[in-house]
């Protein structure tokens, strides 16, 4: 009977599938990675490329003068600490906090500098400041490798993040998995399919007429399956990054992109 | 508060055509969209670009609701004598933004 239905789905799929040319698996081979800026057009590539006309580097800017400045006369500003810059930082992140035991990624890292450190509430999610912020401590690490390497600590968190990552959801049925590493390079609409890598992240897409976290991104692609997205910073999300940073590693730090 | 980029060469030859560059962070909502709700989200434009060289006008520009969000310019002027370049902004509420560079001619 198993054999039989087996057969029926084989059969089913080599119908549905006549064309299907490579023998491309589920898993994204590492001969294989391309950051989404090979996806790009050349104007964009260009756009991303030029330090001057880059969107992006308004938020740049902007994090770097939160950067230099204290918020109040007695609270340090974060370059009274960090006065060799952050340059590797970006690369780090998400990491496991010591004292709290969990993951946190380079905006919950920003936040918890704030509330420990400099006595100041944490930044909203995706507000202006963090996104400046974030931007600032991670274009630092433009051109430098991108991706974190496994351990056995991050071991749980990163198969967290694959879970997510490999399961379908949504009115249709997709998981992440299905376009960035099966159907890459092909055509959805008018764009192509990248494979899905958060390395020029925070990033200008054109969408947005803005400067965006990975987190928003996240939740563009779960409301694009028709699935309810997780809010900002949930910590399935900070997983998905891990994984994600495990999945890319190899390419390099683009931030701050520009995306369509 | 706005953010503003400007590029401008900080020395030039007495004659040369130098390139100006000047980017704002600005939203550009053209007035035509609609929100998750389907309320009418209200037309936010730049209406004048304008750089003064010298306090002289070198370049002005009327924007329209179809210019991008964030809108950058380049654009060329003749270099004519040291001082300064300022760069101004004016939405359609009469709210501006200016920022300036100094160029050293020689």
């Amino acid at each position: 009977m198993r054999i039989a239905s087996l057969c029926g789905v084989a059969l089913l799929l080599a119908a549905c599938a006549p064309s299907a040319p490579t023998s491309r698996t589920s898993e994204l081979s590492p001969s294989d990675l391309q950051s989404g800026y090979a996806f790009l057009t050349p104007e964009t590539q260009q756009l991303q490329d030029d330090p001057f006309e880059n969107p992006g580097y308004l938020w740049v800017d902007r994090g770097e003068r939160l950067f230099q400045t204290s918020a109040a006369a007695a609270t340090p500003s974060c370059a009274s600490c960090h006065t060799e810059g952050l340059s590797g930082a970006a690369s780090s992140y998400p990491a496991i906090e010591p004292s709290s035991k969990r993951l946190i990624n380079l905006e919950g890292r920003i936040n918890q500098c704030r509330t420990e450190h400099q006595e100041l509430e944490p930044l909203a999610y995706e507000s202006e400041d963090l996104l400046g912020l974030t931007a600032f401590v991670a274009n630092q690490s433009r051109g430098q490798p991108y991706g974190i390497a496994p351990s056995r600590e991050l071991q749980p968190y990163i198969e967290a993040g694959r879970t997510y990552f490999e399961t379908r959801r949504g009115m249709m049925n997709l998981s992440c998995q299905q376009c960035h590493s099966e159907t890459w390079g092909k055509a959805l609409r008018g764009d192509t399919i990248s494979q899905g890598h958060a390395n020029a992240f925070p990033a200008y897409r054109f969408e947005w007429q803005s400067l965006g976290s990975l987190h928003r991104r996240f939740r563009d692609c779960d409301t694009g399956v028709r699935a309810e997205p997780l809010p900002y910073g949930d910590e399935t999300y900070v997983a998905l990054e891990l994984y994600l940073a495990t999945r890319g590693a190899g390419l390099e730090i683009e931030t701050p992109g520009v995306r369509r | 508060m706005a953010g503003i980029r400007l590029a401008v060469p900080e020395t030039a030859q007495k004659g040369d055509v130098i390139e100006l560059k000047a980017l704002i962070q600005h939203p550009m909502e053209s007035g035509f969209r609609r929100g998750s709700r389907g309320e009418a989200i209200p037309r936010d434009i730049i209406t004048r670009f304008e750089c003064f060289y010298n306090q002289e006008p070198v370049f002005t520009a009327d924007f329209n609701p179809a210019i991008a969000a964030n809108p950058i310019l380049t654009f060329y002027t003749r270099a004519t004598e040291s001082g300064e370049l300022e760069f101004r902004w004016t939405d359609q509420n009469g709210e501006t933004w200016s920022d300036r560079k100094s160029i050293t001619v020689t």
